[in-house]
């Protein structure tokens, strides 16, 4: 089991006395090699939902369990290294920085690791070639489409070969031919041995997932399975 | 870390006239300061080298009634004050410090004492022993140096400064020629002059009061001869020789404590031996220009502080610009540590870029200021690497609020920033 939620409930508070329950009673288990959506329509809780899945946030009370590991109740700077490790992130909005090159944005995670600078470079170009980007590796951000820009970004993901990659609504700012080529990398990439959690209200990209878990009002209403 | 400097002088460059307007600040503090500091430095190694000279390193230890010196010309042999014995000469040439010591008698003013013919000399008349011409640089440059002899057998013999040769001998060869001492005959041996003799800078009316050379000429005999031409037992004065511009003050002290102790021999006397300490002197004339100079440094530290919170104020609105970057960053598992030293050193490499700006603007504002004022200055090496070495702590001060702010920034909160 590489995630394993259970009874997670997560509140945002308002103000003082007052708080407002956005998870209730969330529970989810991801095996390893899942090739998985997260569906729901915008306010369901999907986004809070990866956030806790990416310890990106800590649940307000329920067990969260990464890779055998209890990942409730860590300090921030753990939680930086188990992201660091073990999860790779895909955005709708790539958040490449602009000042660096397409290689210089995949190297980031490895740099945080500690990763030698010869090593990183060999494994930056090793990514990037599995995007089918490496001619394009000393380009800008300004300089790349849409579609390849997501491509540095799943590059990026991949590049501490995490065994999990969360990717929200990953093809929302793509036009349908690039965002059937990065959902095609999701497949080549689970194919390979990744597990794969994409998070979208589309059904058309749900549809190219394996499983389907669909969310409303901050609870798991039915999981159905893709031929 | 060579990877946050590069990343920061890129950022640096890609704002250059925000980064500039924020540097300024810093500049100004630091070129200001570093003008004053070289102007105090000029004006202190100009006090310096006027008081005492190019380094002969020659301390003078005299007799003082109270607070002046003891002028033996119009004055009475000083009761309770005895000759120098051997042993306390020992004594001084053992003072740690001292190369050379010379004992040796003096009429500092004569008038009306030395004739040549019937050209009267004004000047100064000493009765030396061997060491005394070396101590003050002197050489020949003319005729023959005292020999043994002249001390042993009490020869009339002289030697005089080329201000005495031309006073007392215009136009005329002065080795050989007879002159007259208190109604004696002496011969001029030869013709002495400092080597490398000093000229002090004078820029000012107040200089010249201070340092010009006003004396007249000097004559020199053997002092084993005085006795002929004055009295016995007049006590010696003594210049000692430290072996360098640092030791001269301690060197002095402890020769006049020494012959205060054993020449002098009532307890009570109103006599003493004192040391004319030039360093000393020096130092305080030093103080006097460095402490109305030690505000004007406050001051300009003001504005170093303006800088810094001008510094502070850019590096809040970067880290609300990049708050994505800053969360992206976290998300992908960047540590707090490695957020708080990206900024850290964003400020402190604009701070240091700033204060190396200023040093060279101060430098010419010093050059500057001194080609128009006249006044000297100096280029202080370590003030240059104070005021860089402050300048980054500046940064890094100044750096700190924006820092921890980017470093505590929630990664969920600045990723959903747009």
């Amino acid at each position: 089991m590489l995630v394993s939620m259970k009874n997670i409930c997560k509140d945002y508070a308002l103000g003082k006395n007052s708080s407002v329950p956005v998870l209730r009673n969330v529970s989810l288990s991801v095996e390893e090699g899942d090739f998985l959506a997260i569906m729901g329509p915008s306010g369901s809780g999907k986004t809070t939902l990866m956030n806790l899945i990416g310890c990106l946030d800590t649940p307000t009370s329920g067990e969260y369990t990464l890779d055998g590991e209890n990942v409730t109740k860590l300090s921030e700077n753990r939680l930086s290294e188990i992201r660091n490790r073990n999860i790779g992130f895909v955005f709708q909005h790539f958040y490449l920085l602009p000042r660096l090159t397409a290689i210089e944005n995949v190297c980031l995670p490895m740099v945080y690791a500690g990763v030698p600078k010869k090593e990183r470079l060999e494994r930056a170009k090793e990514a990037l070639r599995t995007v089918g980007l490496e001619d394009r590796m000393n380009f800008r951000p300004s300089q790349l489409s849409g579609g390849q820009s997501q491509r540095v970004a799943i590059a990026r993901a991949i590049s501490m070969k995490p065994k999990l990659v969360l990717a929200d609504e990953p093809t929302g700012a793509l036009d349908s031919a690039s965002g059937a080529q990065v959902m095609e990398l999701f497949r080549k990439l689970n194919e390979a041995g990744t597990t794969v959690l994409v998070i979208t209200h589309e059904q058309a990209v749900a549809d190219c997932m394996n499983k389907t878990y669909h969310i409303l009002d901050g609870q798991i209403r039915e999981t159905e399975g893709n031929p | 870390m060579f990877e946050n400097i590069r990343l920061a002088l890129q950022g640096i460059w890609n704002h250059k006239l925000r980064s500039l307007l924020t540097m300024l600040g810093i500049i100004i503090g630091i070129a200001s300061i570093i003008t004053i500091v070289s102007t105090i430095k000029g004006t202190n190694d100009q006090i310096k080298q006027n008081l005492i000279g190019n380094g002969t390193n020659a301390v003078e230890v005299k007799l003082y009634q109270d607070d002046w010196e003891y002028d033996l010309s119009y004055s009475p042999l000083p009761e309770g004050v005895v000759p120098v014995s051997e042993e306390t000469a020992q004594a001084l040439r053992e003072i740690e410090g001292v190369e050379k010591v010379s004992l040796y008698k003096a009429r500092p003013y004569i008038d009306g004492t030395v004739f040549y013919q019937n050209t009267p000399f004004s000047g100064s008349l000493t009765g030396i022993d061997p060491e005394y011409l070396g101590i003050y640089g002197y050489t020949l440059t003319a005729g023959r140096n005292f020999v043994e002899r002249d001390y042993t057998q009490y020869r009339k013999s002289a030697l005089i400064d080329r201000k005495a040769a031309t006073a007392l001998f215009p136009g005329e060869e002065p080795v050989g020629k007879i002159i007259e001492i208190s109604g004696e005959p002496f011969t001029v041996v030869g013709v002495v002059a400092v080597r490398d003799a000093f000229i002090p800078t004078i820029n000012s009316m107040n200089d010249y009061w201070m340092y010009a050379d006003t004396s007249s000429g000097k004559i020199f005999v053997p002092g084993t001869v005085w006795p002929l031409l004055f009295r016995f037992d007049e006590p010696e004065s003594v210049v000692l020789k430290a072996s360098g511009t640092e030791e001269m003050t301690s060197v002095g002290q402890a020769a006049a404590q020494i012959l205060t102790q054993n020449q002098i021999l009532k307890s009570d006397s109103k006599f003493s031996y004192q040391s004319q300490d030039r360093l000393e002197q020096a130092k305080q004339l030093q103080n006097l220009s460095a402490s109305t100079n030690r505000q004007l440094i406050w001051i300009a530290g003001i504005s170093l502080l303006v800088g810094g919170i001008g510094v502070m104020n850019i590096m809040l609105v970067s880290v609300t610009e990049r708050t994505r970057e800053i969360g992206l960053k976290k998300a992908l598992g960047a540590k707090r540590r490695r957020i708080l030293s990206q900024f850290l050193t964003e400020a402190s490499v604009l701070t240091s870029i700033g204060g190396i700006v200023g040093v060279a603007a101060g430098i010419v504002m010093a050059k500057a200021i001194s080609a128009v004022m006249l006044t000297p200055t100096a280029v202080s090496v370590p003030a240059i690497l104070i005021a860089v070495a402050f300048s980054i702590v500046i940064g890094v001060i100044f750096g700190i609020i924006p820092a921890v702010k980017a470093s505590k920034l929630n990664p969920i909160d600045a990723l959903r920033r747009e």
